[in-house]
């Protein structure tokens, strides 16, 4: 019972950080001034009168010619009151302003359409990255202070450090340029699961996981080799154990229990992804979307993927401290 | 035993004398704390290799652009895309800011006739040739194999000028030998087509070929030139300086002729033919005298043609100040927030925890954007400052406040309450020396993260450091992107550079903390 309530404790407290954020976030986006841009073919107008009848701005006046000339500002807490009614009545988180391929559309829908790239490419790397940094971890514990130790050690500490604007440029000139073996863009359209788009996914994979490769297999080797010479070992061996019962019975188990909350915090922060690799890799996902209404100044955009944005991180930590208390049995949480 | 009673005088001696005291020196040099850690940091192999690179980085972005002839707001697109070259390596076939090439007669015999037309004129002893030393070789497939040398692709250009100008192009010939006017054409004998009429490059006479320029080749293969020649004494350009071999007033049918190097255009103003390369060094050494001697690029050239060295330098210098100052600014306040919430805990430090951690929920993304929007008016530098502040000091609190918890109910501490020391003294005279290690440690960690962070903002182009004489590392990177395929030299350098940079301040990072961990005082045996 008192897992319960220390989780539930949690939720609400990683709620209020949530809201508190965002509501920050909203009062200083309303702040800002509202300027609709377009060129002659944009009829003006359409936005105005789509913004007041969101109650973002009211009394609005004309010119001669029908154009409205001056507004005004609703309070911004009335607006946020409004805002809040509209996402959880109907499900509406404003319309795109100014990005073209969205404007005057709804931004869920934009989000939606952006999600799939982000996500996949996210699984793929983790689907690829997981396993084998736990894989060369666990070997280089094995084999620690041997060649093979010093290899996958040296590989991890360089991959760690340089950052990764340098391996996926890396990655682009090598594997796409010199060697052909991918294209240099990914393929466009919404055919996500087909072998060629697949195939265009991989560069932006590789950038993305060989940074989680190095992180795991330096967290999985520090752990094991912990446990390794922990004495329960030596007990494990003195019993009749062979080596090989020993490290998969004993040893790998016990490591797994601080690897495997990061392993489950992964999968969530799946769908946040890269903004670096979203850029360099030109992927139609949720990062670039962001970017383009962070230059562009969409706000209701920058709203709701600053929101999942927050939300991806603020879950994701979450579920690693919640789930310790789950795997290990020697945490108890929230008990006195 | 038996004759103890009678134990003769002079046996007895002063205890004094035998010098029993126990309070021996120290023969051994005491260990500070500070020479312990120095020691264990010196143990680590790597960590005083990273420190040395470091060192040298730094010691580059210092040093580098007080050195270089450029500035990081000097450009040329004439010298756009150039590639790199070191005096050292001039005579191999590495570093030399050539490129190989294997193409076909026609698209060779262009480059060809370029450097041809400077054999035999002044230009010649300082071999401005594009095709490097005219050497080529035919592979099997009847194809010219070169290298191409990217500082003289640009070969001549018209250019208009000024009378004086003209006139002052010819005293720096006539003083230097230099040849930097080369015979012009006719309007009518320029190629026909768009794009290559006011290329300068085509002197000789040319044909059209299904939509492209190509060269008349007499039965030699060698090309015709077109110059625009004239009668003596007819002579439209004024023109009194070097002229190029062979024609000094040559004769024929009985006349004297001579080439025109300068067009005449409305306004006194002439349209001449230059050698880009030769008016670079005229116009820098001699027009605007700012200590650029000869086009020079040991890292190459970006797009627009900035010095790659002198960019990368600065950039690096200023990632290097402005992570050292945020680092700076956030210890301060890191250290007075950690201590007000170490020292007084209770209600007070449950407020504060709690507004870090909403603070450090925040995506930096979000932060920097807000400002973006909200200061638009001011520098990006300072818009960056203030964002990674914001949130950047909660680990540096988060240190101090863990450090106060540790020492603030020792007995030192609490001696120093009861002899009357105010809440300051004890905090900040006490107890906060103790935290400063691992401050420090921390600080060595924060700086490439800083360094980092800012070469991911400035390449998403969320913030764009470029501005008069400042860029940054990312900027660079982001700059150079484009062109990766064709000329992967320009973003090679920066993310070579921010390669070394992140490792080597990993692995100094590192060592750092080791360090400054005095249990591992003899672990490592």
């Amino acid at each position: 019972m008192y897992m319960f309530k220390y989780v539930l404790k949690r939720l609400c407290l990683m709620l209020i950080c949530f809201a508190v954020i965002m509501v920050m976030c909203f009062v200083l986006i309303k702040m800002l001034p509202i300027v609709v841009e377009g060129g002659a073919s944009v009829d003006k107008n359409k936005f105005y009168f789509e913004l007041e009848a969101r109650r973002y701005i009211q009394n609005l006046q004309y010119d001669g010619s029908g154009n409205v000339i001056a507004f005004d500002n609703v309070p911004v807490l009335e607006q946020l009151g409004l805002y809040l009614k509209r996402i959880f009545m109907d499900g509406d988180f404003g319309i795109g302003m100014k990005i073209s391929e969205y404007r005057n559309k709804p931004v869920w829908d934009a989000f939606v359409s952006r999600l799939p790239p982000t996500v996949l490419i996210n699984v793929y790397s983790s689907v690829i990255g997981v396993p084998i940094g736990l894989g060369l971890g666990i070997l280089a514990a094995l084999k620690k202070n041997t060649w093979i130790d010093h290899v996958i050690s040296t590989g991890v500490i360089v991959l760690i450090s340089v950052p990764s604007i340098v391996y996926a440029l890396l990655i682009l000139y090598v594997l796409c340029f010199k060697w052909q073996l991918f294209p240099l863009r990914m393929d466009a359209g919404t055919d996500y699961l087909s072998w060629s788009m697949f195939k265009s996914m991989m560069p932006a994979t590789l950038s993305l996981c060989l940074g989680s490769i190095a992180g795991y297999a330096r967290f999985t080797r520090a752990e094991l080799t912990e446990v390794l010479t922990s004495e329960f070992m030596l007990l494990a061996r003195t019993k009749g154990l062979t080596r090989g019962q020993a490290t998969v019975r004993h040893a790998l188990r016990n490591s797994m229990v601080p690897i495997f909350p990061s392993i489950l915090s992964e999968f969530v922060a799946v769908l946040s992804g890269s903004l670096i690799i979203e850029q360099m890799f030109s992927i139609p996902g949720v990062g670039r979307l962001y970017l383009d209404s962070i230059n562009y100044m969409d706000y209701d955009f920058f709203m709701l993927l600053s929101g999942f944005y927050c939300l991806v991180g603020l879950a994701a930590g979450i579920i690693v401290d919640i789930s310790y208390g789950f795997i290990d049995p020697r945490i108890r949480m929230g008990a006195r | 035993m038996e004759n103890i009673k009678d134990i003769p005088q002079e046996k007895f001696t002063f205890v004094g004398d035998k010098n029993l005291s126990h309070d021996v020196k120290l023969e051994t040099k005491p260990r500070s704390y500070l020479r312990d850690a120095f020691g264990r940091f010196c143990k680590n192999k790597g960590s005083v290799v990273a420190a040395c690179i470091i060192i040298i980085l730094v010691l580059f972005a210092i040093i580098t652009p007080w050195c270089t002839q450029y500035k990081v707001s000097d450009e040329d697109v004439n010298f756009g895309f150039t590639k790199p070259k070191l005096h050292l390596f001039e005579n191999t076939n590495f570093w030399d800011g050539c490129t190989e090439k294997t193409e076909s007669y026609q698209n060779y015999v262009y480059y060809y006739a370029i450097g041809n037309e400077l054999i035999g004129t002044a230009s010649e002893s300082s071999a401005h040739f594009v095709i490097k030393n005219q050497e080529y070789t035919i592979t099997e497939n009847n194809l010219y194999k070169y290298r191409l040398d990217s500082y003289h692709t640009t070969g001549t250009i018209y250019k208009q000028i000024d009378s004086k100008t003209y006139q002052l192009l010819q005293q720096y010939q006539n003083e230097t030998n230099r040849q930097v006017l080369y015979p012009t054409l006719r309007l009518k004998d320029r190629p026909t087509t768009i794009q290559d009429s006011n290329n300068a490059n085509y002197y000789y006479q040319t044909k059209m070929v299904s939509g492209k320029t190509v060269p008349v080749l007499d039965e030699n293969g060698n090309v015709i030139p077109a110059y625009w020649t004239v009668v003596d004494g007819e002579q439209p350009d004024n023109y009194n300086s070097i002229r190029i071999e062979g024609e000094n007033g040559f004769q024929q049918d009985g006349n004297t002729y001579f080439y025109v190097y300068g067009r005449p255009v409305s306004g006194g103003d002439y349209e001449v033919r230059i050698n880009y390369y030769e008016y670079y060094i005229f116009y820098h050494s001699y027009v605007l005298k700012d200590g650029i001697t000869e086009p020079y690029f040991p890292f190459g050239a970006t797009d627009s043609g900035k010095d790659i060295l002198t960019c990368l330098a600065s950039g690096a210098r200023f990632s290097f100040i402005f992570a050292i100052s945020i680092a700076l600014v956030n210890m301060f306040i890191g250290a007075i927030w950690g201590a007000v919430a170490g020292y007084y805990g209770g209600a007070i430090d449950l407020t504060m925890e709690r507004i870090t951690d909403i603070l450090s929920a925040i995506p930096m993304m979000i932060v920097i954007t807000l400002l973006k929007y909200h200061m638009k008016e001011s520098s990006q530098t300072l818009i960056m400052f203030l964002a990674f502040i914001a949130t950047g000091w909660i680990g540096m609190a988060s240190t101090v406040r863990m450090q106060f918890y540790r020492f603030k109910n020792q007995e030192y501490v609490l001696a120093s309450r009861t002899l009357g020391a105010k809440d300051f003294r004890v905090m900040f005279k006490h107890i906060f020396p103790n935290s400063l290690g691992t401050l420090v440690t921390s600080c060595a960690l924060v700086i490439p993260s800083m360094i980092f962070s800012e070469t991911s903002l400035s390449y998403l182009g969320i913030i764009n450091l470029e501005s008069g004489n400042i860029t940054s590392v990312g900027t660079l990177i982001a700059a150079g992107q484009p062109f990766l395929t064709t000329y992967p030299h320009i973003v090679a350098f920066p993310s070579v550079f921010l390669a070394l940079l992140m490792l080597s301040f990993n692995l100094f990072g590192n060592g750092l903390r080791d360090a400054f961990n005095p249990t591992l005082r003899g672990a490592e045996g």
